[in-house]
């Protein structure tokens, strides 16, 4: 079967990785609850992930896998930071939105 | 075969995405996220990179996604929002017409660049030898940054404790 010879190339991941990243950015951008927009840092955070494990891998290199795994744990890190914000700011103020993060201003 | 695993692990991870995007429930967005992580650890999979795989896995939906959800639970977040509410027009067209261009941007320089770049010799791939070769790399050359990533984590969680914890009455903190 010749559809089972192609294998796929950095470029198809590369490209799969542009897309996640894109519809990342414009959830961050549409959405307004900040949990939601959490979730789309997280994606493109993935995005990239994705690029430097591919290639990582066409390169022959480690370093990008080691890139990847920092990534993962200053995104740990973040999520605990970022949602710690919001709990306090969501316990002070039910329902906030982005918009009213700005309130945060002394 | 590989083509097979790409084009399913793919239709996860853009499904996933774009669940978290347009779905109105926070429960279900943390849902798709789950769908997307995955398929990204497929990818990983098929790449050769077993040890991030599992660290993709264990950490992100694992940690990650718990803590959203537990968030999401905790302060009763968990209805739909009418998306229909658009404080201004022009955010969600002007949104799309960027990412569009992000993405088209991207993915011309990607497909420009795939002749170009440079082929190394592959990683060995068998057995624990992904784990090793991480380790090593890891342990050697950015053991300093390894190091590094526990103060980040200590800073992290003092200062979550800092942020979340209720005040005493009486203003004492």
């Amino acid at each position: 079967m010749l559809l089972a010879a192609v294998e796929p190339t950095a470029t198809w991941y590369l490209v799969l990785a542009a897309l996640v990243f894109a519809i990342g950015s414009v959830g961050l951008m549409v959405r307004r609850n900040p949990l939601v927009m959490f979730m789309c840092i997280e994606l493109m955070l993935n995005a990239v992930n994705l690029t430097f494990v591919a290639l990582a891998t066409r390169f022959g290199n480690i370093d990008g896998q080691t890139a990847v795994f920092f990534v993962m744990v200053v995104a740990a890190a973040e999520v605990v930071v970022g949602l710690g914000i919001i709990i306090s700011v969501l316990r002070r103020r039910p329902g906030a939105t982005a918009d009213d993060l700005a309130e945060l201003k002394g | 075969m590989e083509l097979v695993v790409f084009v399913i692990a793919s239709a996860m991870v853009l499904v996933g995405a774009l669940g978290v995007v347009v779905r109105s429930n926070p429960v279900h967005a943390a849902l798709s996220l789950v769908l997307t992580l995955f398929g990204i650890a497929v990818h990983f999979v098929a790449m050769e990179a077993h040890f991030l795989a599992a660290v993709q896995i264990i950490v992100y939906a694992g940690a990650i996604v718990v803590l959203f959800l537990f968030v999401i639970m905790l302060l009763g977040v968990d209805k739909s929002e009418d998306l229909s509410i658009e404080p201004f027009p022009i955010q969600r067209p002007l949104a799309v017409v960027i990412g569009a261009s992000l993405a088209a941007l991207v993915i011309a320089a990607a497909v420009r660049a795939s002749d170009r770049l440079p082929e190394g010799t592959p990683l060995e791939a068998d057995g624990d030898s992904n784990i090793e070769l991480l380790a090593q790399n890891l342990f050697s050359d950015y053991v300093f940054a390894f190091e590094f990533t526990s103060v980040l984590l200590i800073v992290a969680v003092a200062g979550t404790v800092m942020l979340t914890r209720k005040e005493k009455k009486g203003g004492d903190s």
